[in-house]
């Protein structure tokens, strides 16, 4: 494998490897720059400090309600997308994808309209229940599921319709139930692909920056997450950014790694025979 | 207690009309090349295509008639299917698989497992229960999908090509065993095939299906012995001529002549039977036979103790011979031959 493997790069012609070294230096030289002017001496201070303890928390906690959020919403509407003949699907794949591409900020800020305390639905939310998003963590949660769904949409969905569904058809004539085959058929298939849709969803979630402090503020404790304590105190205190923004990286770094080798690095596809 | 089923079908360019009986016991091969549509009607009755038109009937239960909307979905059906490449879960352990049927249909957990390992063991795999699908060989996995799809007692068993995905190597052990598993389900089945080895192995029963239709049902030796087309002939394998009868001799459009007996003058079809061919080395001296050509072997194929040979010539014909026979003539491919076959033997009916 590894003899094989070093044989295929061999062949790889050269300026294909310069490039690809660009890019890997282009990916490695901020994190190089951040590692260069970290005060490290004082580090352990700034890390142990109530700002960041606090938002690392809060980013912890409402990246992972994001990515819980976006796979209980986003597997049902992925497997719509794949599996039905819809009218209008181009459309609510269109609007399911949008926050992909459109400035979180304009996302932050649609969200006010919508589930504000005057928005569209939030008034009610308000009037009848008491509820009010804005400016809570619950907020935070809303924002961050908001750019960080599509990722698991656009991931399921293309696995979903990569499957082989004859496997579920061979399910149904046993007796299992649509319900049975999606769960101990379909779902384990696409397995792999649920993971890496789950893990770029809380990645997103996770670097999450302005629909957070559009919708939600920036109050310590309550909706400031990491990102937003590294754009403060980056006009306060750099070198406490400095810190948190390497404190983000290495959690970041460290979840991907790890789930990239016990997840995704086994993807085998339903049906392929590797005896 | 039978299958009773009329698939009316359309999907993309496939038209499908098929009338369709499976008497208890009996085992029907649904014979024809690729894209005739045979994968379809057995996908139809297992509840996985709906019909347009026509109805599913299974020991007097209805579970397909689109005139009263009616349409019993595939986990209620009594019908187990052995899929082409057998569709085996690659997730689950072997044992897991074949209890899944099992599970689904609402059995506890160790009840499901201990009668799925009575199945790995009936069908000689009790040693594969823990392994998983893919370090299983192609004969394996497909007796498998046959424990999978029988242990969840259905009345009908559907074959989807079930040695298709074999190599040729392994085809004729693989359909042996086959055989003798099949024997062991006293309920209906029905195997769909190109391969008329096949059928001639494993059915009771064959329907030749061209373009969406049947064209002709019948036990084996009656559609082989009474092919009422030439592609039916070519599939199972008989010897057919067509030419015009003048004088007690049917002339072909080459010009080659056969000696028929009683048979009436204009277009006819002659029926020859690769066993009514006898192959000689040298050009016979005296015979009775009144039909002799010469012709040049082209293809050899075993089948057990007999042994099929193309012959080609002014009359391109198959012969069927005894494996000893062809060993005492050392014939192969390539070797000039004369096919000689008595004209009584020749079956004449008009065109």
């Amino acid at each position: 494998m590894t003899t094989r493997r070093r044989a295929r790069a061999q062949r790889l012609p050269w300026p294909a490897l310069l490039l690809a070294a660009v890019a890997v230096a282009f990916f490695a030289l901020p994190l190089v720059g951040l590692l260069w002017r970290a005060p490290w001496s004082s580090a352990w201070d700034y890390l142990t400090s109530d700002t960041a303890t606090t938002a690392l928390r809060l980013s912890l906690v409402c990246s992972l309600w994001a990515t819980g959020l976006s796979v209980l919403f986003g597997l049902p509407l992925a497997w719509v997308l794949a599996r039905t003949e819809l009218p209008g699907r181009g459309v609510i794949r269109a609007l399911a994808t949008l926050s992909m591409v459109l400035p979180p900020v304009v996302g932050g800020v649609a969200l006010f309209f919508a589930l504000g305390r005057r928005g569209l639905v939030g008034q009610y939310l308000d009037q009848w229940f008491g509820i009010r998003l804005p400016f809570t963590t619950a907020g935070v949660v809303i924002a961050q599921t908001f750019v960080a769904m599509p990722f698991l949409v656009i991931t399921v969905e293309a696995a979903l319709r990569q499957l082989d569904t004859r496997h579920e058809d061979a399910a149904r004539t046993l007796g299992a139930s649509a319900w049975t085959t999606f769960r101990r058929v379909t779902l384990p298939a696409i397995r792999p692909a649920l993971v890496a849709g789950a893990v770029l969803s809380w990645a997103r979630a996770l670097g999450e920056f302005g629909a957070t402090i559009t919708f939600a503020g920036n109050f310590p404790g309550t909706t400031q997450t990491m990102p937003l304590a590294v754009y403060l105190s980056l006009e306060t205190n750099p070198e406490e950014a400095i810190v948190l923004a390497l404190v983000l990286i290495a959690v970041s770094f460290a979840v991907l790694v790890g789930l990239r080798d016990r997840w995704l690095g086994q993807v085998r596809p339903q049906g392929s025979v590797t005896a | 207690m039978s299958l009773d089923a009329h698939i009316g079908l359309r999907l993309g360019t496939l038209d499908l009309d098929v009338h369709l009986q499976v008497q208890p016991g009996e085992l029907l091969a649904l014979l024809g090349p690729n894209g005739a549509g045979k994968s379809t009607v057995l996908r139809a009755l297992a509840g996985l295509v709906p019909l347009d038109a026509g109805h599913v009937t299974l020991d007097d239960m209805r579970l397909d008639d689109p005139v009263t909307g009616l349409m019993v979905p595939p986990e209620q059906r009594p019908i187990g299917v052995v899929f082409q490449d057998y569709l085996l879960f690659q997730h689950m352990s072997v044992l897991e698989n074949v209890a899944f049927g099992l599970r689904a249909r609402g059995a506890p957990k160790a009840q499901a497992r201990a009668t799925a390992r009575e199945w790995l063991e009936r069908v000689d795999l009790g040693d594969y229960a823990d392994q998983r699908p893919a370090s299983l060989s192609g004969g394996q996995a497909q007796r498998v999908a046959l424990a999978r799809a029988l242990a969840t007692s259905p009345r009908l068993l559907l074959l989807d090509e079930p040695l298709a995905a074999l190599d040729v190597g392994a085809r004729s052990t693989v359909r042996r065993d086959l055989r003798r598993f099949l024997d062991t389900f006293d309920g209906m089945r029905l195997m769909v095939t190109h391969d008329p080895v096949d059928a001639y192995a494993l059915a009771d029963r064959v329907a030749i299906m061209e373009a969406g239709r049947i064209v002709q049902a019948g036990t084996l030796a009656e559609v082989t012995a009474h092919p009422r087309s030439r592609y039916v002939a070519e599939l199972v394998g008989v010897n057919l001529v067509t030419g015009v009868v003048a004088n007690g001799v049917l002339t072909t459009a080459e010009g080659t002549r056969v000696v028929v007996v009683d048979a009436a003058p204009g277009p006819a079809y002659a029926v020859i039977r690769p066993q009514a061919v006898t192959l000689l080395r040298a050009t016979p001296a005296g015979t009775s036979a009144r039909n002799s050509w010469p012709g040049t072997v082209v293809d050899i194929d075993r089948l057990g103790d007999r042994a099929r040979l193309s012959v080609e010539g002014p009359l391109a014909l198959t012969a069927e011979i005894t494996v000893a026979a062809l060993d005492d003539l050392a014939l192969r491919p390539g070797d000039e031959v004369t096919a000689t076959v008595k004209a009584t033997e020749i079956e004449v009916a008009p065109a």
